[in-house]
């Protein structure tokens, strides 16, 4: 498959640029003593000609073995992604299931009650959804919830209470606009031939509605997982930054800021291949959702 | 239901699951906040604050600070004899033990600081703390081979003998800091890395190490094995890495922690929050000041230096920016310095700085060229900065530029000399002026501004092997003299005042301290806390 060369590709790419990055992995705003920083880069190979570090990282990463962190020292790459990510996915994955459900949901009401109020209300909820930045949503609903409903607690993790508010901050936008997608999708369904040819077949509406026409309606959200799923991972950062989780988020933006090489790499890598991945299985569910689409 | 939506539902029960998971442990007696995830717990390898509170609960070194750090206490060692000249440290060791039982000696500080300074180690960044003892700079760089002639050596079990290369009147100081802290030589054998992990870790501080998730919790349990047991009154503490300003100062007025810094206090509330009875307030060895490029033009004339000083309203950016914390600075060694006063700076004086101008050659500031003021993305170093960049409009007609740049290329600009003004700070090792002010050495790592004067260097040369501590204080502010009046190749602008949020009445042993320390060994909850939100 052509996933490997792309992940090879974006590996040597970002090697290249962190290197190229002004600023070392070993700077500090306190100057090192010259014996102590020929000793610091000895021990993390940074003595060695470029070619020579770069072979050694492929090396590393054909065992998948992402290499030792160069600030956290003495924790390896593979261990902080191991325990960071679960949390990552059960964020995104949450966020990602209330989005579907709630943006489908509220996109075919809104269709099927079409230039009605409600459908106009929840046009402008999801109007609202997507202008709101998440760092602004976020702290109001900590406002709400926590300081003057005392419903939740403010941050960390913990149990699902925890997880309330960062999932429905991270869901917020992408609700909004699988709710629009939705909503567009099954207008132009609505109106084909064999939705009328259904109902003059005496098809009850529900059915119409939830067995006929969502099937193929769906499939401009479904295309939209793709790159809703990229940000997803992105707009985690930020929620969990404000909710405080200890996602992969933090340690990625600290890695950029911090030139701790070997984190930054492998973060992006990951990334890299979780979006291979989820946009395989977008192309596979399209295949399943649309007859008409078949692939070979 | 289609396949879309079965997996949403997969997606969700997974999830659930996994988050279900964290059992309701008892909260701990006193939980703070410590502003980032620690990046290890390795004494020799820590550079930062947030992990040298950690390393001051779990180990211990010679000697410990006290809750105000102006006094030194023994530590492991229970004693210690300075030789007439000042460059022989005898310390004799206590009876205690590690926390796998095992008795501490001094042969333990030996295998350590020669771990520290061992090149092969790598990663030891505050190694050169070390270099106080004689040989050990040769040895960290590798000159010497044979760590027997560097100057410790463990005379028995229960004796350490140190050698300095010259009388260090702050080195008991030394001794207590994190570098310098003992580790197990065979629990770091077995376990390689992973040594400071909860279960492999063997400590001797007043804590224990009983869990480290990171980013979500440290939890540190009282020592059972710690010589000084008996007054060390928290049983269980919780460190909480919490970065974002805001969810950190959430999270204290939610009652989910007990004490917490400015790292975890929005300024914009500053104003409110003064006027609460948790809102507490102590001046720091912390400086912020301005470095000139003295190499580029026009900072090689040192009345331009001057000009653009005297040309600056300290008291009002402390005022207007700090709501009036902070306090303004004209000199460079903070005035709670113990047993150091420094010399006068020079004051806000705006027609004195267009006469010296005038006189350097921008009458009015017309001719002047096109600099700019480098500093790290950070919303008070702006705030500051274009504050200034106004006030030497106003005085002296001159335009500057600001120049904004994220944190790692900042650094490596600012020490490749490639800046005009750069915005800098320092925050004491150690309770000494010396910490300050051999910054400006001529070449000295942290000098950063090209400035060069061969009678500063030898003041300070001088002053490291002056006996009296009082003719020690002149030599000093001789020296500062010459550093912030006449040549300047500085701008001292503001000295730190620590904010920190806790209930007095409720927590006790916390004190204003010039190091911003505050040892758990010292803190003590004085009543129960009432109950302000149900859920922990």
């Amino acid at each position: 498959m052509w996933m490997i060369p792309t992940v090879w590709i974006v590996a040597t790419l970002a090697f290249l640029l962190m290197r190229a990055a002004p600023g070392g992995p070993f700077d500090a705003e306190r100057k090192l003593p010259p014996s102590i920083e020929r000793n610091v880069k000895a021990k993390y190979h940074y003595d060695e000609p470029l070619h020579r570090q770069y072979l050694r990282y492929m090396w590393g990463l054909v065992r998948l073995d992402l290499g030792p962190s160069l600030k956290l020292q003495g924790r390896s790459v593979n261990e902080i992604i191991w325990h960071a990510l679960p949390y990552s996915l059960a964020l995104g994955g949450l966020a990602l299931g209330l989005a579907l459900f709630m943006g489908i949901l509220s996109g075919t009401i809104a269709a099927v009650h079409q230039n009605g109020l409600i459908d106009y209300a929840v046009m402008l909820v999801a109007l609202a959804g997507i202008s709101i930045p998440t760092f602004v949503i976020g702290p109001l609903l900590i406002v709400v919830c926590v300081f003057m409903l005392r419903l939740l607690p403010v941050a960390q993790w913990g149990g699902p209470a925890h997880l309330v508010m960062p999932v429905i901050t991270l869901a917020a936008p992408f609700t909004a606009y699988i709710a629009r997608l939705m909503r567009a999708g099954m207008l132009d369904v609505l109106n084909q031939p064999f939705i009328r040819a259904a109902r003059a077949k005496g098809v009850g509406e529900a059915a119409v509605i939830y067995r006929h026409a969502l099937k193929v309606a769906i499939l401009p959200v479904v295309t939209f997982l793709g790159p809703a799923s990229a940000q997803i991972l992105t707009g985690s950062v930020v929620v969990e930054k404000i909710f405080n989780l200890p996602g992969l988020g933090r340690f990625f933006v600290n890695s950029a800021f911090n030139r701790d090489h070997t984190v930054a790499l492998g973060v992006a890598l990951l990334y890299c291949v979780m979006l291979l991945i989820f946009n395989l299985v977008v192309d596979i569910a399209y295949a399943y959702l649309d007859p008409r689409i078949r692939y070979g | 239901m289609n396949g879309k939506g079965k997996i949403a539902c997969a997606i969700i029960i997974a999830a659930l699951t996994t988050a279900g998971c964290g059992a309701k442990e008892p909260r701990a007696d006193y939980t703070f906040e410590n502003g980032t995830d620690v990046q290890t717990l390795d004494p020799a390898l820590m550079t930062g604050q947030p992990e040298g509170r950690i390393a001051s609960s779990i180990f211990e070194g010679l000697t410990s600070r006290s809750a105000t750090a102006a006094e030194i206490l023994p530590g492991v060692a229970r004693s210690w004899d300075i030789s007439e000249d000042g460059f022989r440290y005898t310390f004799h060791l206590r009876d205690c033990a590690w926390s796998d039982g095992t008795p501490i000696t001094a042969r333990d500080f030996l295998y350590s600081w020669k771990r520290t300074l061992d090149p092969a180690t790598g990663g030891t960044y505050y190694a050169y703390m070390l270099f106080y003892v004689r040989g050990a700079e040769e040895f960290n760089s590798g000159r010497i081979a044979d760590f027997s002639k560097v100057g410790v050596k463990a005379v028995d079990d229960k004796t350490l003998e140190v050698e300095l290369k010259q009388p260090t009147p702050f080195f008991l100081y030394i001794t207590s800091f994190q570098t310098l802290m003992p580790v197990k030589r065979d629990c770091i054998e077995e376990h390689g890395d992973l040594w400071t992990r909860p279960g492999n870790i063997v400590s001797n501080g007043p804590f224990l190490l009983r869990e480290w998730s990171p980013s979500v919790r440290i939890r540190l349990v009282k020592n059972p094995f710690y010589w000084d047991r008996d007054n060390v009154k928290l049983n269980v503490v919780d460190v909480l890495p919490t970065e974002n300003e805001n969810t950190a100062f959430d999270i204290y007025i939610a009652g989910q922690a007990d004490w917490v810094d400015a790292a975890g206090i929005p300024w914009h509330l500053i104003d409110i929050l003064k006027t609460r009875p948790d809102f507490h307030t102590y001046t720091a060895l912390l400086t912020y000041f301005y470095r000139f490029n003295v190499t580029r033009h026009p900072f090689t004339d040192m009345r331009v230096r001057k000009a653009l000083n005297l040309a600056v309203d300290k008291k009002r950016i402390v005022d207007k920016i700090f709501h009036a914390i902070h306090h303004p600075a004209t000199v460079l060694v903070p005035p709670v310095m113990p047993h150091y006063t420094s010399p006068p700076g020079l004051p806000y004086n705006p027609k004195e700085a267009a006469r010296l101008l005038a006189e350097a050659g921008y009458p009015g500031g017309r001719g002047f060229p096109r600099v700019s003021i480098l500093f790290n993305t950070m919303e008070a170093h702006k705030q500051i900065a274009t504050e200034i960049q106004a006030m030497w409009k106003e005085n002296l007609g001159i335009h500057v530029d600001l120049d904004n740049q994220e944190w790692g290329t900042y650094l490596n600009t600012e020490s490749r000399l490639d800046y005009f003004i750069s915005r800098g700070g320092w925050i004491a090792d150690y309770p000494d002026p010396n910490t300050f002010l051999d910054m400006f050495v001529t070449n000295g790592g942290n000098n950063k501004t090209g400035w060069s004067s061969p009678r500063y260097d030898s003041l300070i040369a001088e002053a490291g092997s002056e006996r009296d501590q009082g003719k020690r204080m002149e030599i000093f502010r001789e020296a500062e003299k010459i550093l912030v009046v006449d040549e300047m190749p500085i701008m001292p602008i503001y000295f730190n005042v620590m904010i920190n949020l806790y209930d007095g009445d409720r927590i006790g042993g916390i004190y204003p301290n010039p190091l911003d320390d505050h040892p758990l060994k010292y803190i003590f909850i004085k009543q129960e806390p009432a109950p302000r939100f149900s859920h922990s």
